[in-house]
């Protein structure tokens, strides 16, 4: 426990919902990214998987719709300390993608239109934790949100999950993608409040 | 980066506006920051409930001495607190600084256009700040979009730069109302706003935009579409729900 500030009470306690450690509850969708909302037309779009060992798995708008889609409703917990809990979104699950995708790799470089990226272990992207999500509460997940299509994975703080996803690669060793290199964590768990590099 | 808690203590208030309030901080053992950065605040009631936000900088550090400005946020769980309840000599934890993005560096040499709505001016006023404090010479340009003139945070500084603001250009917007015979009709942001005070892209600047999220969006939106390469543009949200 830190120093009493005096004076201060804080929110009504007792709708006891379980929080990560340091978050509060929102029950709209604030958006946080680094730069302008980049458009990407869907004929254009594509996403792709590429290998170590240099080889690339190519996916365009049509050929991902035609992939299995799952409905999920998952908590958001945003490193800016809110979280949103019960969203409801639909996506392909990254084993789907994966599964013909022959890898010896450890992790995992997400890159983004607009040329955001993001570290993370590939194991934190396969059983069903990781999805290119490309609906959001019933509807097409709108370009502020991430659209046409971002990385999900919520277990992990929001920045993990990229917006406007284009591609992984995948490496043999971590490399830290951008608020990684701007002093973030590399991993982002945040039951352990891990916010910052050394936490 | 961000090392563990600090217990710092207020040294002085000052207010901006009828909401938004400067804290000054005195917090032993400050390691300085980049004009742009952040802090958290951590407050714990008498139960041991804490809650944790964040707030930008608005000055440069003078030693173990900083400065951040609080927006109070209605039914805000913590804006109200640090607004109206926290008094001079009060203790409060800080963490930070936080940010290594959306920072201006002097030795960049690119001209900067800054472009604020509301609250959005802290985290700039930082940075023109920062140029007066070292001198620097860099072409700088302040767009800030409010809603009237009582709005107006660091009035005395924005309406009467001090001299070392030579070359910062401060232009006005407001939405709602303006001052006495002035004679652009209110409005939100607009590109000829921007087209008209801001750096034409052939210039390269530097473009720092903050406010609410649909003011950034917006804004963002007008300096691509002016031909600004995004990759110039850095952003920084107000998210909505904080407090």
């Amino acid at each position: 426990m830190g120093i009493v500030s005096p004076g201060f009470h804080g929110r009504p306690r007792g709708r006891e919902v379980e929080l990560p450690p340091g978050q509060y509850l929102v029950e709209d969708f604030p958006v946080l990214s680094a730069g302008p909302t980049p458009r990407v037309p869907l004929d254009r779009w594509e996403f792709s998987v590429t290998t170590e060992s240099g080889t690339t798995h190519r996916w365009s708008w049509p050929e991902l719709m035609a992939l299995p889609s799952e409905r999920m409703t998952v908590d958001l917990h945003c490193v800016t300390r809110w979280s949103k809990l019960r969203t409801r979104w639909q996506g392909v699950s990254l084993d789907t993608l994966l599964a013909g995708v022959e890898t010896a790799a450890d992790f995992v470089l997400a890159d983004s239109y607009g040329g955001y990226t993001t570290n993370l272990p590939l194991q934190d992207l396969r059983n069903g934790q990781a999805w290119i999500a490309y609906g959001y509460d019933g509807k097409d997940l709108s370009a502020e949100h991430g659209g046409p299509a971002r990385l999900l994975v919520p277990h992990l703080y929001l920045w993990k999950s990229a917006k406007w996803v284009r591609g992984l690669r995948l490496l043999t060793r971590d490399e830290p993608g951008f608020w990684e290199s701007a002093g973030y964590h590399d991993y982002g768990d945040p039951w352990r409040e891990q916010r910052y590099q050394g936490d | 980066m961000a090392a563990g808690w600090r217990v710092a203590r207020l040294a002085g208030v000052h207010d901006e506006t009828a909401t938004a309030r400067t804290l000054v901080l005195d917090v032993p053992g400050w390691p300085g920051h980049l004009a742009g950065q952040h802090v958290d605040l951590q407050l714990t009631a008498e139960d041991g409930y804490q809650a944790q936000r964040s707030y930008s900088l608005s000055a440069p550090a003078r030693g173990d001495r900083i400065e951040l400005t609080v927006q109070r946020v209605p039914d805000g769980e913590v804006s109200p607190y640090l607004t109206e309840v926290l008094t001079i000599g009060d203790p409060i934890e800080v963490r930070g600084p936080v940010g290594g993005w959306f920072v201006w560096r002097p030795a960049d040499p690119a001209p900067v256009l800054l472009i604020a709505g509301g609250a959005g001016i802290v985290p700039l006023m930082a940075m023109v700040r920062t140029r007066r404090a070292e001198g620097s010479r860099t072409p700088f340009r302040l767009l800030y979009s409010l809603r009237t003139p009582a709005d107006l945070y660091y009035a005395e500084e924005l309406r009467r730069p001090p001299a070392g603001d030579a070359g910062a250009d401060v232009t006005l917007l407001h939405t709602r109302s303006g001052p006495p015979g002035s004679s652009r009709i209110p409005a939100r942001l607009n590109a000829e706003d921007v087209e008209r005070h801001g750096w034409p892209p052939e210039f390269e600047p530097a473009c720092y935009v903050c406010g609410p999220t649909g003011f950034v969006e917006a804004a963002a939106d007008i300096l691509t579409k002016l031909g600004h390469d995004p990759r110039r543009v850095r952003t920084e949200r107000f998210g909505a729900g904080g407090g």
